[in-house]
């Protein structure tokens, strides 16, 4: 046959709108990022430079160090996100949904408060806690008799940038924390009964029937988190200020992004070295995505109820 | 049932853990707004203390009223977040709907496109979106968060919208069009009504980030008469960094909204996630 079937119409009236604002906004801007990286400036005005703004990002002493710092400090803020939020959030969502429990719908409200609070509530608040001005922090550790356990965690160099990331577990554990959840209720009490049958319950039982059967929750929210860790810029902001203070202990690549596009202080703003900052961001999530996509998700083993 | 499983001790140990990370999750909260009713001296004396009848002051949130635009970025806070909502739901659901109901090539595609948007944020783009809003003189003005957000919503609401209307049963479908409804009509009338849960859960996720987002409205739309109340109160608390008493009235002032917000919404929200999104 060699009639084509006539467009409906209404197909493309359903899908238009979503798809034009998203290319509009989202995806032609991201290529236009993209695009910028690869310009510069110099007598004659806006110039093709090829890779050379990553050359200079990467390797010229100037910029490589904030660079390789700010990375760094990003690869910290991830790993205590990992090690803390994600099993604090799975310790909860295992309490939370452990059967009869009172008041878990009190609970599961309550603890998810902090995620919808904004950064700047949760910067300063945690700010004027820590204060050891104001101290609410060092009064309450005197309390207990540990006052001399207390510093100036944010203003040191050693500790702020790990305090900042507490800080940001605290707010954001309930997503892990609901995320699981409805994992666990979803495992069919069949699958609980057996277990129970065979004689496994307790720890033993969360370990070796529930915590297979979540992984693949843990995976969504292990690759949610890397994506938000890479792209965080609010809580230092508001915390620290653009220049991520002290002497940049606490700079990671949003708030580095930041000062180099719209400048600071004295240093002028950068528009294509900040495109190129964004573009690195741009490879490393996709580079982390993609690792979990063909490396861990394939191998993840999904169970079908 | 087997003992093990509710033992009175494991229990008791259940709701210690609870109500200490409960304490925890809330105690900041408490510490703002229990010292935003208090005076000046009182909240250094006693950062822990209720207010009492000799300790209660108003005089922070007199300050904030005064000084403070606090109502027109709150009108712009509900504009933005209203506005970015609704475009994100209509569009996202009829994309949806286009992308579950509808069998043409390039579906899987197209589903897979929209779907980049999770992954990716679009924070990425700042640069462009920047270079873009100010060649199409949108730069300090409402609907360029708006077009923005949209955009940064769709992607999710498409993905979480398909996957519900797939649930919808297609005996009725069917039936409305032999009874000659328009695909217009089957979608408004007989579908959407169907997914309204779904449609809140996608609003809780979508609203949340769009009305603390800070980077946006500081690049876009600084201006003082665009000022969303994240910015804003970032602004003020800048300002006025060592009046306390302004200070921790601004906080309490900007967390009332969202916490309401999200204690009628917290319901629905539960049941959206748990009824299969992570599936």
């Amino acid at each position: 046959m060699a009639q084509r079937k006539p467009i409906r119409w209404h197909v493309v009236v359903f899908l238009a709108p979503a798809v034009l604002v998203y290319t509009a906004i989202m995806i032609v801007p991201l290529f236009g990022t993209l695009n910028l990286s690869l310009f510069n400036f110099d007598e004659s005005g806006r110039v093709f430079v090829g890779l050379r703004n990553f050359a200079t990002l990467f390797g010229d002493p100037r910029w490589s160090g904030a660079f390789w710092n700010a990375l760094a400090n990003n690869a910290w803020f991830f790993a205590v996100h990992m090690l803390v939020q994600n099993p604090v959030g799975v310790m909860l969502a295992a309490l939370l949904s452990s059967p009869r429990l009172r008041m878990a719908a009190f609970y599961r409200t309550a603890i998810f408060i902090p995620t919808i609070l904004s950064f700047v509530i949760v910067g300063f608040v945690w700010k004027l806690i820590l204060s050891p001005i104001w101290g609410i922090a060092p009064g309450m550790l005197d309390a207990v008799g540990l006052k001399s356990l207390f510093a100036p965690w944010l203003g040191r160099e050693g500790t702020a940038l790990t305090t900042l990331a507490l800080i940001s577990v605290w707010q954001f554990v309930g997503i892990p924390m609901m995320l699981i959840y409805a994992a666990l209720l979803s495992i069919p009490d069949e699958v609980i009964e057996a277990a129970e049958l065979d004689g496994v319950t307790g720890w033993a039982q969360f370990w070796k029937i529930k915590l297979p059967l979540i992984l693949p929750a843990i995976g969504i929210i292990s690759i949610l988190t890397f994506v938000g860790n890479f792209n965080a810029f609010d809580l230092i902001y508001v915390s620290q200020g653009a220049l991520a203070g002290p002497n940049y202990a606490t700079d990671i690549l949003g708030t580095f992004l930041y000062r180099t596009f719209f400048g600071f202080q004295l240093q002028l703003g950068d528009p294509h070295m900040g495109a190129t900052i964004a573009t690195a961001m741009f490879g490393i999530i996709l580079v982390g995505v993609c690792l979990y996509l063909f490396l861990i998700q394939t191998r993840l083993r999904r169970y079908q109820f | 049932m087997s003992t093990a499983r509710h033992s009175p001790a494991r229990s008791i140990a259940a709701h210690a853990v609870l109500i200490a990370y409960t304490i925890i999750a809330l105690f900041p909260v408490f510490v703002i707004i229990v010292n935003s009713f208090k005076s000046r001296r009182a909240i250094f004396a006693d950062p822990l203390a209720l207010p009492t009848a000799e300790t209660f002051d108003l005089v922070g949130y007199q300050t904030v009223l005064k000084q403070g635009d606090f109502l027109l970025y709150f009108q712009n806070s509900m504009i933005v977040t209203v506005g970015s909502l609704f475009l994100v739901l209509l569009f996202g659901a009829m994309a949806a709907f286009a992308l579950s109901e509808y069998r043409f090539r390039g579906n899987s595609l197209m589903a897979l496109y929209l779907a980049l948007g999770i992954m990716i944020p679009i924070r990425l783009g700042t640069v462009a979106i920047l270079q873009l809003m100010v060649a199409s003189g949108l730069v300090n003005t409402l609907t360029a968060l708006i077009l923005v957000y949209t955009a940064q919503g769709l992607p999710l609401a498409v993905f979480i919208l398909s996957e519900f209307m797939r649930g919808v049963s297609d005996d009725l479908k069917s039936a409305g069009r032999i009874d000659g409804l328009s695909e217009y009509t089957i979608f408004f009338r007989l579908v959407l009504p169907l997914v309204r849960p779904a449609m809140a859960t996608v609003a809780v996720f979508t609203m949340i980030p769009i009305w603390n987002d800070l980077w946006f409205p500081l690049i876009l739309a600084p201006s003082e008469a665009t000022k969303t109340i994240t910015l804003g109160s970032q602004v003020f608390i800048g300002q006025f960094v060592t009046n306390w008493n302004a200070v921790l009235a601004a906080l309490g002032l900007a967390i009332v909204p969202v916490l309401v917000l999200y204690l009628i919404f917290s319901r629905q929200l539960i049941r959206g996630i748990t009824a299969g999104a992570v599936k």
